[in-house]
Order: structure tokens, then C-alpha cells, then sequence
């Protein structure tokens, strides 16, 4: 692979999988969370990947962090082959590359002042800057519009609120000045009102410091409104991967097709018409379909084909990929 | 005659701190086959209410009052015995956020669906268990599922049992509190479709409970917003998705990020008050960016056809 400066990220058909079951005499099976992933992200770019529980998106992102070791393939970080560092190699990683949990009330250390949340990264880094830890913490702390940092600095994160707590984790996570954010689902905890601001903040700390994002949601539309592209997982595989624009417009895989069947949008008519829904649930990841994952819930699957033969990943608009032999 | 209807129902918490003014005057109409969707932030009564409806109420109530008619019956001059046998299951049932981890996990569902059966109506075991056959295929699950475990299923069946349970006393009412939120978006869509049949079919009212505008708009009717525990504005949900009055209405509704169209979502600064110290008359008031000298006095929510506790109504409204 060519190094490109502008590439921060490059996934080559990573594998993640676990065993499970194993007992003496007898080979443990394994759980394929995810299975053949490859796709680049470019500096200071959002990708969000989507897709419903047990997809694999959160394994993926961790195996990105490298906080997981991936089972095949490669992780490739600015040029450098991270797959199988060990701990003692990662150090650097550790600053470059950050993440934004789920859950905001468990994620913080609450015998902790935010003070302390946010001087541990930089101590642990033996970080200091020329005006001191200090003033690196209060920095953050107005990246994050927690304003006066004075007044927010001592408190104690159960005096805060949901969205006040995720910013928090926002600043935790730009204060090491990274490359790369793994958000894995920083909003769906929060109440609708409060999930923009924190998205707004998220982006404009992306545009102030140049960070790419990897965005882990199970919903479209805040995809859509986050992120520059989208890649859509099944059952461990990236199903469709798009520019945001061309993906909402014209989802070209049937299973991207079925989820924005069942995502409403507020409109008086719905409770009118039923939504479309495709019926059954995602498979067994440890003895996945064969053939194309989704074959057994696709309105359109081809017997002889879909259930044989796997399906890569093709070009079939600027920059516009499905895995599908059906898409054109 | 509505079916069910609520009239300046209160629930306060005793705390520490003093009372948590949780719901606030709060009152609506839910007729037959019709759908009442409350929406809010959490913390804003919208649960608390459903609380308040079915009796459920924690050990620190501070204050309970109103009127709650149940097909002409004000139920709130129950006894808690009457209450229990004649509203509970059989007059309103509920489906709380989160009950499939409910279920009981060394029993078979069988006997889960039909216990209401045998214990209100005492009826036999075996007329039960038919019933309960009945029930789970109603809600698209095999007869076979009565033998099933909990931990057999995934979560969209066991969020379809639940809704079976609440369903099988036939209750004129049943409350949803988020009932599709732990759910997957295929799923909860599939559950919905579920609830939009048995709605025509069985001529249930719900009272859907949710913090998502876009999904009560799947099932809802009637609209009821929720601010600080206080109704702000109820309406058809034509009246507010097309036409909201109340500017926490219309914040609300650019907050959703749209997944077809091109508005951008815009955030609502500032948080929700304290319950337990809410500020003087309109409790929107701090975060409201039309606020005027007025809005310090409580505002009225009828203003001509229109219910909006606003008092920009007075002078006929505001730009939206």
C-alpha cells in the first residue's frame, strides 16, 4: 500500500473475531465480529459508520484504537502497520488517537474533579506546555464551552449534566491535540435537544484542530447531518460505503434501502401508512450465511447466487461503493 | 365521552430538599382508538405522569391529586383494592420502558401471558393458556412461544410478548413508555407496525410516551408537549408538527435531525430548570428566546381553538 500523507487511517480486510465455547479436545468456535473491513480515512474527515446491534461497528472501532488485536488483515496509522504492536509500542497511539464513550455517567471517574479528568491524560503523557497543565485544562475546558473553566474545573461530574459530562469527554479527548476520534455513539444517551449541541461542538473542534472522526451510530440522520461519509455494516462487513450525499440520495444496497425504509422523519402522515420493515433479525455471527450476510432478509436475493457467492465491494457511482451483486 | 381523561392531575416527590413539583396541572382526553403521544426531555413528567394515571407511585408521594375518568368513572375515588381490580390490566394496562428484561426468566412465557387470566378473571388454566396462544399470535409470534423461555428470544419477541401481556385482559387503554427504545431501528419499525394494526383492529387508546417527535408521529393523534412538568401545548398532531405555537413546540421540532429533507437541526440552549425551586410563571421562561416582562406570570393555554401556555398567543402569536 502507497503511504498517503493525507490518509490518517487504513483499514485492509481487518478481522476481529473471539472464541467462544472452547473446551478441552475441541476448537472453540469463533464469534466473526468483524470480518474483512477495508476502507482509508483522510485527515480531518468524518466517517460515520452505521448499523444495528451486533454488526460489529463498536469492535471495529476498538480494533481501530487498537484496544482489540485484530485476528487477520491490516491496521495501517499514518503510514505505520499498528496490527500487531504490542502495549509497550502503543504509547504514541495513545495521544494520536482518542475516543468519546457512549455513556457519559459511567465514563467519568466521579471521586475525580473535572480538573483532575482532564489533567490525567497530560500527566500520563508527561505533558506540560509552556504556561503549565493548567492552562492546557482551562484551554480545553473553552474548547468545549464550559464557561468560566474556572467555575467547572472543581466540580465533581454529579453536579453536571448529561450534555455538560459529554462535553467534558469532548475536552478529554482534544486535549492531547489528536489526529483521530473514535465517537462511539457520544449522543444516543443524550435527549434530542441536547444530542445537536454536542455535535456541534464536535465539529467545530474537528474544524479548529483538524481531527478525523470516526462516527459509531446506529442512527441515519444524525449520520447524515455529522459526517462526510457513511459506511453502512452487516454482520461484520461494510454493506455500502458513500459520501453522505450520494448515499442518502440513492442507497444502492438493499439492507441501506431497508433502513431508511424503517427511520421516520416527524410528519403528521406516518401514523397513516405502515412502515416498510423487512422482517427477521441479523444472523449468527459465528456461523454466518453464506454467501451475501444478508441474503436471507433481502427482498431481492437471487438463489444460486446470493447464497453462494460473496459479494465485494464495487464502484458503482463516484466514489459510491455496495457490496451487492444485484446493485447496479 | 373520552375514554380516558385526565383533569389537573398533581404529583409531587418529597426529597430532602423540598417538593419535586413533577407533574403540574396536567390534563388531556384520550378517546376510543385514539392515540395520545406526551413528548418531552427527560426529567419532564411525561413518565411521572403515566405514573400518576396507573397508581404506580413510589413511597415518597408529596402530593397526589386531580381526577382520572376511566369510561365516566372518576377511578381516583378508588380504594386501592377497586383500584387494582377494576383499572389495573383490565382498564389500563402498561408497557414500561425496557419490560422485556421483565420477564420472569425461569418461567415459560405461557404462563406469564395468562397469569392476569387466572388471578382477575380466575379463569381455568386451560381456557388461559388457549387465550394466551391467541394473544402471542396476535402480535406475530408462533402459538409455539408459550413453551419458550425468556432467554430464547430475541428482543424484539420479548418486546412483542410484553405488549401480548398488556393486551390480553383486553384493556380499553394501554400505556407505551418507550416501549421501542432499547430496540434496533428495523425492529422498533417492525413494533410499531405492530401497534398501528392492533390500534385499528382492536380499537385500543394509547398513551405513548416518548423524548423522540419523529416516532410519536408514527402512532400519535394527539400531541401533548411536556416542559418541566407542565403540559406547554397539546394539539392534533397536524396542529403541531405543521403549525406549533408554543416556542418550546417549535424548538423541538427543528432539534430533529431529518433524514430526508435539508433543514439543518438547531440545538435548544440552556437546560431545564430545578423541579423542586421551577421559576415564577412560565417555566420556559429562562431558556425562551421570545421571553417579555409578562412571561414572569402563568400564562393561560387556551387561547380560541388553540391549547399553547404561551402568552405570545395573546397578541396572536409570534414568526415561527
Amino acid at each position: 500500500m502507497m503511504p498517503d500523507s493525507n490518509v490518517v487511517l487504513q483499514l485492509d480486510n481487518v478481522q476481529t473475531w473471539f472464541p467462544v465455547g472452547a473446551k478441552v479436545f475441541r476448537q472453540p468456535d469463533m464469534v466473526k465480529a468483524v470480518n474483512g473491513v477495508t476502507l482509508n480515512v483522510a485527515r480531518g474527515e468524518t466517517l460515520a459508520i452505521v448499523g444495528e446491534s451486533g454488526c460489529g461497528k463498536t469492535t471495529l472501532g476498538r480494533t481501530i484504537l487498537r484496544l482489540l488485536e485484530p485476528t487477520g488483515g491490516r491496521v495501517i496509522y499514518d503510514g505505520r502497520d499498528i496490527t500487531h504492536l504490542t502495549e509497550d509500542h502503543l504509547e504514541w497511539l495513545r495521544r494520536k488517537a482518542q475516543m468519546i464513550p457512549q455513556d457519559p455517567y459511567s465514563s467519568l471517574n466521579p471521586a475525580f474533579p473535572i480538573y483532575r479528568v482532564l489533567e490525567e491524560p497530560l500527566v500520563i503523557h508527561n505533558v506540560s506546555g509552556d504556561g503549565g497543565r493548567s492552562e492546557l485544562v482551562y484551554k480545553a475546558l473553552e474548547d468545549v464551552k464550559l464557561i468560566p473553566p474556572e467555575q467547572f474545573a472543581p466540580k465533581y461530574p454529579h453536579m453536571l449534566s448529561g450534555g455538560q459530562r459529554q462535553r467534558v469527554a469532548v475536552a478529554r479527548a482534544v486535549i492531547l491535540n489528536p489526529e483521530l476520534i473514535v465517537a462511539d455513539e457520544p449522543v444516543s444517551m443524550l435527549d434530542a435537544s441536547v444530542r445537536i449541541s454536542i455535535l456541534n461542538l464536535m465539529k467545530e473542534v474537528q474544524a479548529k484542530y483538524n481531527i478525523a472522526f470516526i462516527y459509531i451510530t446506529h442512527d441515519l440522520a444524525t449520520a447524515k447531518y455529522f459526517s462526510d461519509r457513511i459506511a453502512i455494516m452487516y454482520a461484520g462487513r461494510v454493506a455500502e460505503i458513500a459520501p453522505v450525499d450520494s448515499l442518502i440520495r440513492e442507497p444502492l444496497h438493499p439492507y441501506t434501502k431497508a433502513l431508511m425504509e424503517a427511520l421516520p422523519d416527524p410528519d403528521p402522515n406516518n401514523r397513516f401508512r405502515d412502515r416498510l420493515a423487512i422482517p427477521g433479525e441479523p444472523p449468527s455471527l459465528v456461523r454466518p450465511p453464506p454467501g451475501c450476510t444478508f441474503h436471507p432478509r433481502c427482498p431481492i436475493a437471487k438463489a444460486g447466487w446470493c447464497d453462494v457467492e460473496v459479494p465485494e465491494l464495487r464502484e458503482l457511482r463516484p466514489l459510491h461503493f455496495a457490496a451487492c451483486h444485484l446493485a447496479d | 365521552m373520552a375514554l380516558l381523561e385526565v383533569k389537573n392531575l398533581h404529583l409531587y416527590y418529597r426529597t430532602s430538599r423540598g417538593p419535586v413539583r413533577a407533574v403540574e396541572d396536567v390534563s388531556w382526553q384520550i378517546g376510543e382508538g385514539e392515540t395520545l403521544a406526551l413528548v418531552g426531555e427527560s426529567g419532564c413528567g411525561k413518565t411521572s405522569t403515566a405514573s400518576a394515571v396507573t397508581r404506580v407511585l413510589p413511597r415518597n408521594v408529596h402530593r397526589y391529586d386531580g381526577e382520572v375518568w376511566l369510561d365516566g368513572t372518576n377511578v381516583m375515588a378508588y380504594d386501592e383494592e377497586e383500584f387494582r381490580k377494576e383499572v389495573r390490566w383490565k382498564g389500563i394496562s402498561m408497557v414500561f420502558q425496557g419490560a422485556m428484561n421483565s420477564l420472569n426468566p425461569v418461567m415459560k412465557i405461557g404462563y406469564q401471558v395468562y397469569e392476569p387470566l387466572t388471578t382477575h378473571l380466575e379463569i381455568e388454566k386451560e381456557e388461559a393458556l388457549d387465550r394466551a396462544r391467541e394473544a402471542l399470535k396476535s402480535v406475530g409470534l408462533p402459538e409455539y412461544t408459550v413453551k419458550r423461555y425468556p432467554h430464547e428470544l430475541s428482543g424484539g419477541m420479548k418486546q412483542r410478548v410484553v405488549i401480548a401481556m398488556a393486551l390480553i385482559m383486553r384493556p380499553k387503554i394501554v400505556i407505551l413508555d418507550e416501549p421501542t427504545s432499547a430496540l434496533d431501528v428495523m425492529t422498533q419499525a417492525n413494533i410499531i407496525n405492530l401497534l398501528k394494526k392492533l390500534k385499528q383492529e382492536e380499537r385500543v387508546g394509547y398513551l405513548f410516551i416518548t423524548h423522540d417527535l419523529a416516532l410519536a408521529s408514527e402512532l400519535a393523534d394527539q400531541i401533548g408537549i411536556m416542559y418541566a412538568g407542565k403540559l406547554v401545548e397539546i394539539g392534533t398532531a397536524e396542529e403541531i408538527y405543521s403549525d406549533p405555537k408554543h416556542p418550546y413546540t417549535q424548538l423541538l421540532l427543528k432539534s430533529v435531525p431529518l433524514l430526508r429533507g435539508t433543514r439543518t437541526p438547531e440545538s435548544i440552549p440552556g437546560t431545564p430548570p430545578d423541579l423542586i425551586n421551577p421559576p415564577e410563571g412560565c417555566r420556559f421562561r429562562p431558556r425562551c428566546p421570545f421571553a417579555f416582562e409578562k412571561c414572569t406570570q402563568e400564562p393561560p393555554i387556551k387561547w380560541g381553538d388553540r391549547l399553547a401556555a404561551c402568552w405570545l398567543l395573546e397578541k396572536g402569536g409570534m414568526a415561527a
